[in-house]
């Protein structure tokens, strides 16, 4: 099979990017469209052109390293896959593929198809862990946690920070990349004890990164790589309610960052 | 050189406990002037930056990737091992030591060894501790599945993502200290080099990967925490962006580089379908819980795997090592699936396959129980394979996975070089000539959280007021050869493609010196790798410029790096005269195509020290004493 791509091509983040159009060589459709992309960046460097740039690493789906908006839809055609699982089988002999960045405000592109996912970490820094210090903790069977709860945990801990919730959200909204890191360690014991501080300090810094807010429509679980439910979003909102509730109530409300 | 291990002396048990009692210490208030950089935010970077900025240390991780959540750590799925004996099934800290020097064919250092069991179990309180979602029973308590060349059930997992979530919860004590201000953390940044100043690793030149700026950073400590080199073989189960560069450099400027040619090929990879093949992707060994390994019994039987009667099928690790069963260690599964394989009787369409199937398992258990264990993973084979592993027998074959070999690290995980510390899978210490499934993680995770942060203060404490300036004559001579380097590449405008030679040398790679190794394979290459390297630097053509993101510079300086890396894995085994763990020399093998080793002779870590370009690298020797336990050949019968 051949395809053609249509291509974003953008020097820097300054300057102004554009489409190009390139044919691909001779495709097998077990080829993955990463490797797609490969081959069609051998030919560019032979023809003497600067190869597409974008983002990838482990091709299996787990580091969240690759982006790309395929036809309109973050990471392709397909639900529950990221970019680099996806194969030249979903594809027509001839087909045109629009091949664009992840876009949203927060994540201004590097060069072509490469964005720079930086707040996400800056949330997470915020507020997304449990704080234990090495060495200081219990044994792991001392806190038994029922198989439900641990289950529920597993689902929102999936997230791989890939970003394609906000790419696909009209909002630029990371309330499910929030929700779902929040949902994780407030539905677990281990992290009782910061769990208003963890809900208010991220929503603020999700705010401060420009993100947007959620308008129920969500895309964001539609493209989400690991189809990471929704419902976390309603978990973030309730936990951030009573987290804002609880805190009114104190009579100095803690604003120190943990 | 005198390799000096400097393992405590007294009893095996006692020997951590009484390095800690004599390990010198530096005081809270001294430790915020110490500066520490750390290479690699994987499991082993990522859990020691975290650890050390704890302490009060000033830390700068550096990692390539955009964020230090997406080092390939992220990828192991099966689990983590550690000598809980939760299942009440006679597991012990000693069981866990001896199945791990076993399952390393007595090629690992039994002190190092020891003391990985005795923290494994720590490991799990912490990360359990930080909200990683391991899986529970329903009681609550903490579930365990067995993993090969264990005959007990240690291995602590959260679905098949047990890397992932171990790696997130190291990247949460990570992020909390950043948040803190305690660890500066520059992503985007590779290691290009780097400095020594008097002997002593104090620096290291980088290259921002976004605008080409080639920066010095100045330490009084380097740590080394960048996985292996697996990816020399450009084909493997490694993320497309690991790389050797960084202890490879390190090795060009002192540090000893121990056993390269132990190189894990894991059993269960979904097999190659293209020329255009960019990676190849595990299934987890977790798989051979339940699945079935076999090949037809008869040569070129082509029918489909369905129309193929029980009795015409060889269960061959069933039949051979009946003990241990399709839950044989990696080194001796890959190698009977390539044996099966060379006798004609490999699956699917290139003959490079076999059998991994599920059918007992799911008419014993149910489909739903299979998929709640493996789901994830039958997911993974169906999009890859366009096939459904719950109707038909998954194919798989063995790919590069691991490497054991690495840097040599002391006990305390200092190189030779003193200040430069390697952890994880970039040192050579636990694993031998073969690691066992799940213990990756826990290695990566003891390194960074438990033994590090003990051994580091032992060379801090005498170092105050050391670190040089960035002014330094040792760093302008280091930077000037980075650019010296970066300048051919985008000057060169040569004809070929950086992906074009990895792609030959990974061949190359593959067939001299993969499962099987011979004299005249090793010989052969040689004399390949210095052709191929002399037509790399003459003949690469790296299109783009310097002062911005270019993946094929990125790729040009790392693909130079595998092309002596891999000459020296190819020296390594020739040297090593005999059979052990991954390194399967095909001259040394016994009557029924095991692994033959030769213990008078080769009872020890070979650790290569460079001599300079060109120069045939000088091998130095540190013997295995084994105190406590008697070398055996391994039997999984």
């Amino acid at each position: 099979m051949k395809v053609k791509i249509k291509v974003w091509r953008q020097k820097n983040q300054e300057s102004k990017g554009g489409f190009k159009v390139y044919d691909s060589p001779e495709l097998n459709s077990n080829m993955s469209f990463l490797e797609m992309l490969d081959v069609i960046n051998e030919d560019l460097t032979d023809q003497g052109e600067e190869p597409i740039a974008f983002d990838h690493d482990c091709r299996e789906g787990i580091c969240g390293t690759c982006s790309l908006v395929i036809d309109g839809k973050p990471h392709g055609p397909h639900q529950g896959v990221a970019t680099c699982q996806t194969y030249m089988r979903s594809f027509e002999d001839g087909d045109i593929i629009t091949v664009e960045p992840f876009r949203a405000d927060p994540f201004p592109i590097i060069k072509d198809l490469v964005v720079n996912r930086k707040p996400f970490d800056k949330i997470i820094q915020a507020g997304g862990f449990v704080t234990v210090r090495t060495g200081s903790a219990p044994d792991a069977n001392a806190i038994p946690i029922s198989k439900e709860v641990a289950d529920t945990a597993m689902d929102a801990a999936a997230c791989i920070g890939c970003g394609a919730c906000v790419a696909a959200c009209k909002n630029a909204s990371a309330m499910l990349f929030v929700g779902a890191k929040v949902s994780q360690l407030n539905g677990l014991p281990q992290g009782q004890a910061e769990k208003d501080n963890r809900v208010l300090n991220m929503v603020a810094a999700m705010d401060e990164a420009g993100f947007g807010n959620c308008t129920n429509q969500y895309e964001c679980s539609a493209v989400c790589p690991k189809l990471i439910t929704h419902d976390f979003i309603s978990q973030l909102n309730r936990d951030f309610v009573a987290a804002t509730v609880r805190k009114s109530f104190k009579s100095k409300p803690s604003t120190a960052k943990l | 050189m005198k390799l000096d291990a400097k393992i405590p002396s007294g009893p095996l048990k006692e020997k951590w406990e009484k390095y800690i009692a004599d390990s010198k210490l530096v005081n809270p208030t001294n430790k915020r002037k110490y500066d520490i950089i750390v290479v690699g935010s994987g499991l082993a970077g990522g859990s020691a930056a975290a650890t050390l900025a704890e302490l009060g240390y000033r830390v700068k991780c550096i990692c390539f990737h955009d964020s230090p959540r997406r080092a390939h750590s992220i990828a192991a799925q099966g689990g983590v091992n550690a000598a809980k004996n939760y299942q009440n099934d006679g597991d012990s800290v000693y069981r866990l030591f001896y199945d791990t020097v076993k399952g390393g064919d007595f090629r690992s250092r039994e002190a190092n060894v020891y003391r990985l069991a005795q923290v494994s179990s720590n490991i799990i309180d912490q990360c359990a501790a930080q909200g990683v979602p391991f899986a529970r029973e329903y009681g609550g308590l903490l579930a365990n599945r067995s993993f090969g060349g264990a005959q007990v059930s240690r291995t602590f997992y959260a679905r098949g993502q047990t890397g992932q979530q171990l790696l997130l919860g190291a990247y949460s004590a990570l992020s909390r200290q950043i948040g803190l201000g305690t660890v500066e953390m520059l992503p985007y940044t590779e290691m290009l080099d780097l400095v020594v100043v008097d002997g002593h690793a104090k620096g290291i030149i980088t290259r921002n990967l976004v605008t080409g700026e080639i920066d010095r950073h100045a330490a009084d400590a380097v740590v080394l925490a960048t996985g292996g080199y697996g990816n020399v073989f450009n084909l493997s189960t490694y993320a497309r962006n690991s790389n050797a560069t960084a202890i490879w450099r390190a090795h060009k400027r002192g540090a000893c580089f121990a056993n390269p040619c132990y190189t894990q090929i894991h059993p269960t990879c979904i097999p190659v379908s293209g020329e255009y093949q960019s990676k190849l992707t595990l299934m987890s060994e977790s798989l051979r819980n339940d699945g079935r390994i076999w090949v037809p019994k008869k040569v070129g039987d082509k029918r489909a795997p369905g129309d193929i009667p029980e009795d015409e099928r060889d269960y061959y690790l069933e039949r051979k090592y009946p003990s241990f069963g399709n839950l044989a260690p990696r080194d001796i599964s890959s190698r009977a699936a390539k044996q099966v394989c060379d006798e004609g009787r490999g699956v699917g369409e290139t003959g490079l396959g076999v059998y991994l199937d599920f059918e007992d398992a799911i008419s014993r258990l149910g489909e739903s129980v299979i998929r709640e264990r493996y789901g994830n993973l039958f997911d993974i084979y169906k999009e890859i394979t366009n096939e459904n592993a719950y109707e038909v027998p998954m194919r798989i074959y063995p790919a590069v996975h691991y490497t054991m070999g690495g840097l040599w690290v002391d006990y305390g995980l200092m190189s030779n070089l003193p200040g430069l510390f390697v952890l994880g899978e970039a040192n050579f210490s636990d694993h031998g000539a073969n690691r066992l499934g799940a213990s990756a993680l826990m290695q990566g995770l003891a390194d960074g959280y438990f033994v590090l942060p003990n051994t580091i203060n032992n060379y801090l404490a005498g170092q105050l007021g050391n670190r040089p300036s960035t002014d330094h004559a040792s760093f302008d001579e280091v930077e000037d050869e980075v650019k010296e380097t970066i300048n051919h590449f985008l000057n060169n405008k040569g004809k070929r493609s950086v992906s074009s030679f990895h792609k030959e040398l990974g061949n190359l790679m593959w067939t001299y010196c993969g499962m099987g190794r011979t004299k005249e394979g090793l010989t052969k290459a040689l004399e390949l790798i210095p052709q191929l390297r002399e037509e790399f630097w003459k003949n690469v053509n790296i299109p783009g410029e310097e002062g911005e993101w270019n993946q094929s510079l990125e790729k040009a300086g790392r693909v130079a790096d595998f092309m002596e890396l891999g000459e020296l894995l190819c020296r390594d085994a020739l040297t090593r005269e005999e059979s052990c763990g991954g390194h399967f020399r095909e001259e040394h093998q016994t009557g029924d195509g095991e692994a033959l080793r030769h213990d008078d002779e080769f009872a020890s870590v070979f650790a290569w020290e460079y001599q300079g370009k060109g120069k045939t690298p000088l091998l130095n020797k540190e013997s295995l004493e084994y105190e406590n336990i008697q070398m055996a050949t391994r039997n999984y019968k």
